[in-house]
C-alpha cells in the first residue's frame, strides 16, 4: 500500500487493549475499521500487565460480599475524590461483563479450587475452604486499596493473556491492522476530527487516514520521565501530544502520575503489586516491616500513592539500602514459597532471574517506586468523545475518562481497558453510522504537507544543537527529580524554567543520521517535542495545584484541599502557540461526598460549598470547557445513596 | 545483588542493511563499549545508537522479555536482546538479524507478518458456537485445566523458535514451534468446539507437525522455556488418534 490517501469508517490509533476491544465493537457494528500500531498489536504495552484485572464478581472467600457498589466505593476513594464519579459507577458496573467476555475469547483466568486453600494474609499463613459449589469460578487476589479480593488474574500475565486473546478476535473478524506505523497529527477541521496523517515507520513515508470517527488508544506518557519509568520505550504519549497539538482538544489531570511502589532496581521493570497482594512485604535496610508501623490497617496494601510516599520517606531517612544505584528497599516473597512463586507469579520468577540473577524463593528483590501510571489524558465525556472535537474519541490509558482521578487503583487500568474499549466503541461506532465520509481532500493532502515538512526540516537543519538523545535524558531527569513524587513550589518553578530551555534546545538540536527510511533518530526526534510539551503540561499543572491529592503530592501544601481544588485540571496548547492555557472543571457529579480514603492521612481541607450546590454546576461549567453532549442524561448512571449500604 | 567486577571493553560486530537505502550493500560494522554492571543489550544498542551511529535499526518495546520484539542472532544463537545480560556472553559479541523474517533494517525483522498469517491459517482462536451472554456466570473450568492452558498461551511469539527451526528456514509456511503450540494451546481449551477431523487437517501435514525434522532447537531456544517437547509429543498423538478413528469409520 503506497497511497497517500487511504480511507476507512473508523480508524483507530494504537493497538494494544483499549485500542483493539473498540475496533472489535466498531467492526461487529459493520464498519470498515484501521488499526494502525507502532509494533505489532501482541508487543503493545498491555502485555506487560502481570498482576490483575478488578471485577466485583465475589467469587472466592475472601470476596464474598463484594459487588459494584463496592467496587465504586474503593475507586472513589483510591482516586482521593479527583474521579467523575458518574464514569467510575460504569466502569464498576460493566466489568464482571468485560471479565466473562475475556473468559469466552479464551483467557485462561485463574480458577476457583473448591476446599482447602492456604493464603498469606498480613504476614500470616491461613487457610481458607473455598466452596465446592464455586470451584471452576473465576478466583481474585488482593490488591491494594480494596475492600475485597477482586483482582482477577491468569498468573502473572494478566495482560499478555488478555491482549491475545482480544487480538484472536480481531484476527477472526478480519480487521486490517497496520504494525509499525504512527499517526503524527490529526487532520480536523476546527471542530470536527477527519483522521489523522501518518508516518510509515518501515519506509519513513507519510500518508493520511479519512475517517468518520478516529478513536486514539496510544496508551500512557511514562517516557516523559526517561529512564524512571516502568513503561515500555513506546509510551511516548504520542496520541496525547497530537490531541495537545490541535489546540482545542483539552488534555485533563496531567499532573496526576502514579509511582509505583515495587519496580525493580536498577531496570525499572515492573514487579507485580500481585506480590504484596499474595502476602508480600516490604523491608527496610534492618529488615523491619515500616509498612505495619505506618498504615496499620492496609500496611502493604494501602493505595499505590500512599505506599510510594512512605518508601521514599523511609529511603531519604536513611533507612534504604545502598546501592550503587541509590537507595532502593527490600520486597520479599520467599515464604510464598517455590511453588506458588512458579506458578502464580511465574513472570516475577523469570523478571528477578534475568534481571538481577535472583531466586525470589531465596533472596530479597530490590525495589523503589518508579513512574508506573498517567492517570492524566485526552479529556474526554463518558461516551470517549474528546472535548472540543466531534468524531475524536479517547479509550484506555491515553484517555482521561475519568475514573481514575489522581490515584488509579492496581488493576484498575486493565479492567478500564476493555470496559472502556465496549463503551467507546460503540459510541464510535454509532457516530460513524450517522456520518458520511468528508471528501474534502484538501485539508487532508495540508495536514500530510505540514507533516511531510516537519520531517524535512529536521533532516535539513545543521550547525552545532544538541544531540535529541542528550535532550530526552536531561527531560527524564527534570521530571523524575523534580516534578516526582514529592514536589514543591520551588522545584516545580525549577522544572518549568528548565523545561523551557529544552524546548529550546529541541528547536535548534540537530540530527547526526541522515538515513533515508525510518531513520530511527529522525523517528524520535519527531516525538520529543510533543514530550517535551507534554513535560511541560505536568510541571505546571503540578506547580498550579496548591493542594496534596492522590500521586500529586505538594510538601508545601499537604492537605488535600475540597474547597478549592476539588476540580479537574485542563490544559489545551496548540502546536504553535507559545505558553499553555490551563483551566479547571468540577470533576463531576458528586454522589459519595469527600471524606477520609481509609488510609493515608485523614485531614484536609473541608468544601465550602454544600454538594447540591456543586452538582447544580457541573453541566454547565463542563459544557463551557468543551464537553460534548452524550445522548444519556449527566448522572444517569449513578446509582445515588447505593454506596450508603455497603460503606464501612 | 550479585554485582560483577566488570572491566571489559566490548567488541560488537553488527549486520548492517538498510533497504530503504538504494546505497546500502550488507555488510558488518564494528563498535566498542565499556561493558558496566547488569549491562543487557538492550543497554549496549542503545549506547551504540546514541554514541556511535544513530541510524542503527534494532526494535524494543517493553525490555523485560515479555513483549517480543527483539529477538535476533546472538553469536550465532536467537535469543531476546532485552534479558541478554552482557556478562554472560565472551567479550566479542556478533549481532545479526533473525533468519526465517524479512528484514526491516539491521536487526529489525519483520515477525509481525509472519505471526498474524500464522494465526490466520491456523484459525487460532477459540471457536465456539456459544454466543456470549453478559448476563450470565462465566463457563466453569478447573483450575487445573486454566493452569495447562496458560502455559501454553504464554508464547510471546517473538520468533526465536521459527528463526531457529531447519523446517521453517526452508519452507516458510512451517508453522515452527510457535505456531504448533498455538494449535495445541487451542487444542486443550475445553471452549473450542473444533472436532479430531479439523484439528487432522490443521496439523498432520507436511507444514504441521509431521514438518518437523526432531531436531528441537527451537526447545533449547524458547526464552519463555514452552514446553515444546510435550507439544510435538501431544499433537503427533492426538493426529495419531484422530487417523486410527478415522480408518475405523
Amino acid at each position: 500500500m503506497t497511497g497517500k490517501l487511504v480511507t476507512t469508517d473508523v480508524l483507530v490509533i494504537g493497538g494494544g487493549l483499549a485500542g483493539e476491544r473498540c475496533a472489535i465493537e466498531a467492526a461487529a457494528a459493520g464498519h470498515e475499521v484501521l488499526i494502525l500500531s507502532l509494533v505489532p498489536p501482541r508487543r503493545s504495552h498491555s502485555c506487560a500487565a502481570q498482576g490483575g484485572m478488578q471485577a466485583a464478581l465475589g467469587n472466592n472467600v475472601k470476596a464474598a460480599g463484594d459487588n459494584p457498589t463496592v467496587h465504586f466505593l474503593d475507586t472513589v476513594r483510591g482516586s482521593d475524590w479527583g474521579a467523575d464519579q458518574e464514569v467510575a459507577n460504569i466502569f464498576a458496573d460493566e466489568a464482571p461483563i468485560a471479565v466473562r467476555e475475556l473468559a469466552h475469547y479464551g483467557v485462561p483466568w485463574t480458577r476457583v479450587r473448591g476446599g482447602r486453600n492456604k493464603y498469606f494474609i498480613k504476614g500470616e499463613e491461613v487457610e481458607i475452604d473455598e466452596a465446592i459449589e464455586n470451584d471452576g469460578l473465576i478466583t481474585h487476589r488482593d490488591f491494594g486499596g480494596t475492600a475485597k479480593w477482586r483482582a482477577c488474574y491468569a498468573a502473572a500475565g494478566t495482560g499478555h493473556a488478555a491482549l491475545y486473546a482480544v487480538d484472536c478476535e480481531v484476527v477472526r473478524l478480519g480487521i486490517t491492522v497496520r504494525d509499525r506505523t504512527e499517526a503524527v497529527a490529526l487532520i480536523h477541521d476546527g471542530s470536527r476530527c477527519l483522521g489523522a496523517v501518518v508516518r510509515d515507520l518501515r519506509t519513513g513515508g507519510h500518508f493520511s487516514v479519512m475517517a468518520k470517527a478516529t478513536i486514539i488508544a496510544t496508551g500512557g506518557y511514562g517516557r516523559i520521565y526517561g529512564q524512571y519509568t516502568t513503561n515500555a520505550t513506546i509510551n511516548e504519549g504520542t496520541g496525547a501530544s497530537i490531541a495537545l497539538d490541535t489546540g482545542i482538544v483539552p488534555l485533563g489531570n496531567m499532573e496526576a502520575v502514579q509511582f509505583h511502589p515495587t519496580t525493580l532496581v536498577p531496570s525499572g521493570i515492573l514487579v507485580t503489586e500481585g506480590c504484596r497482594g499474595d502476602g508480600g512485604y516490604l523491608l527496610d535496610r534492618n529488615l523491619e516491616r515500616f509498612m505495619v508501623q505506618r498504615e496499620p490497617h492496609k500496611q502493604e496494601l494501602a493505595s499505590r500513592d500512599v505506599v510510594s510516599r512512605h518508601m521514599a520517606e523511609v529511603m531519604r531517612d536513611g533507612d534504604g539500602v545502598d546501592s550503587p544505584y541509590g537507595p532502593h528497599l527490600w520486597l520479599d516473597i520467599r515464604h510464598l514459597g517455590e511453588e506458588h512463586l512458579r506458578t502464580k507469579l511465574l513472570e516475577v520468577w523469570d523478571i528477578c532471574r534475568d534481571f538481577v540473577g535472583l531466586n525470589p524463593a531465596e533472596s530479597l528483590i530490590p525495589v523503589r517506586p518508579t513512574q508506573h501510571y498517567s492517570m492524566g489524558g485526552i479529556r474526554v465525556n463518558k461516551d470517549g468523545q474528546a472535548y472540543g472535537l466531534l468524531g475524536l474519541f479517547a479509550a484506555g490509558e491515553a484517555a482521561c475518562w475519568d475514573m481514575h482521578g489522581f490515584n488509579r487503583l492496581g488493576g484498575n487500568s486493565l479492567a478500564e481497558t476493555i470496559v472502556s474499549g465496549r463503551i467507546v466503541g460503540r459510541h464510535a461506532a454509532a457516530f460513524a453510522s450517522g456520518m458520511t465520509l468528508r471528501a474534502d481532500t484538501g485539508v487532508a493532502f495540508d495536514a500530510l504537507a505540514t507533516a511531510e515538512k516537519r520531517a524535512a526540516d529536521w533532516m535539513a537543519r545543521t550547525g552545532k544543537g544538541r544531540s535529541v538523545f542528550e535532550i530526552r535524558d536531561a527531560m527524564g531527569e527534570v521530571m523524575m527529580q523534580k516534578v516526582g513524587i514529592f514536589r514543591t513550589g520551588d522545584e516545580l518553578r525549577e522544572a518549568v524554567a528548565e523545561l523551557g530551555q529544552l524546548l529550546n534546545d529541541c528547536d535548534n538540536a540537530v540530527l547526526r543520521c541522515k538515513d533515508p527510511g525510518l531513520n530511527p533518530e529522525l523517528a524520535f526526534a519527531l516525538r520529543l517535542k510533543g514530550m517535551l510539551r507534554l513535560s511541560m503540561t505536568v510541571a505546571r499543572g503540578a506547580l498550579a495545584r496548591t493542594e496534596s491529592r492522590g500521586a500529586h503530592f505538594r510538601t508545601d501544601f499537604p492537605l488535600r484541599n475540597d474547597r478549592e481544588w476539588l476540580n479537574r485540571t485542563l490544559v489545551r496548547w496548540g502546536a504553535e502557540v507559545g505558553e499553555p492555557s490551563f483551566s479547571y472543571e468540577p470533576t463531576g457529579i458528586i454522589d459519595l461526598p469527600p471524606g477520609h480514603r481509609g488510609y493515608g492521612s485523614d485531614e484536609r481541607i473541608e468544601m465550602a460549598m454544600s454538594i447540591d450546590d456543586y452538582n447544580r454546576d457541573v453541566p454547565g461549567e463542563q459544557a463551557r470547557q468543551g464537553r460534548l453532549d452524550s445522548n444519556e442524561e449527566m448522572g444517569s448512571r449513578l446509582r445515588r445513596g447505593a454506596w450508603k449500604a455497603v460503606a464501612g | 545483588m550479585n554485582e560483577k567486577n566488570t572491566a571489559r571493553r566490548l567488541r560488537f560486530e553488527i549486520f548492517r542493511y538498510n533497504p530503504q537505502d538504494p546505497d546500502s550493500v550488507p555488510h558488518t560494522d564494528r563498535f566498542e563499549l565499556d561493558e558496566t554492571p547488569f549491562m543487557t543489550l538492550y543497554i549496549a544498542l542503545n549506547q551504540i545508537r546514541e554514541k556511535h551511529d544513530p541510524g542503527l535499526q534494532f526494535d524494543f518495546s517493553c525490555r523485560s522479555a515479555i513483549c517480543g520484539s527483539c529477538a535476533m542472532m546472538v553469536n550465532g544463537r536467537p535469543a531476546l536482546a532485552c534479558r541478554t545480560l552482557t556478562s554472560d556472553l565472551p567479550e566479542d559479541i556478533q549481532l545479526y538479524p533473525l533468519p526465517a523474517f524479512k528484514l526491516v533494517g539491521d536487526l529489525s525483522v519483520d515477525t509481525g507478518t509472519w505471526f498474524r498469517e500464522m494465526v490466520e491459517r491456523t484459525e487460532a482462536w477459540v471457536h465456539s458456537q456459544l454466543p456470549f451472554d453478559p448476563a450470565a456466570e462465566e463457563q466453569r473450568m478447573s483450575d487445573d485445566i486454566a493452569a495447562a492452558i496458560y502455559e501454553n498461551d504464554r508464547c510471546i511469539e517473538c520468533g526465536c523458535c521459527v528463526a531457529s527451526c531447519g523446517a521453517a528456514n526452508v519452507d516458510d509456511k512451517f508453522l515452527a514451534g510457535a505456531g504448533l503450540n498455538r494449535i495445541a494451546r487451542f487444542m486443550m481449551d475445553p471452549r473450542d468446539e473444533r472436532d479430531d477431523a479439523q484439528w487432522f487437517d490443521l496439523v498432520a501435514n507436511e507444514q504441521g507437525v509431521f514438518g518437523c525434522f526432531g531436531l528441537m532447537a527451537c526447545a533449547d531456544v524458547c526464552p519463555k522455556e514452552l514446553p515444546l517437547l510435550e507439544v510435538y509429543g501431544y499433537l503427533r498423538r492426538k493426529s495419531l488418534s484422530a487417523g486410527l478413528a478415522a480408518r475405523r469409520k
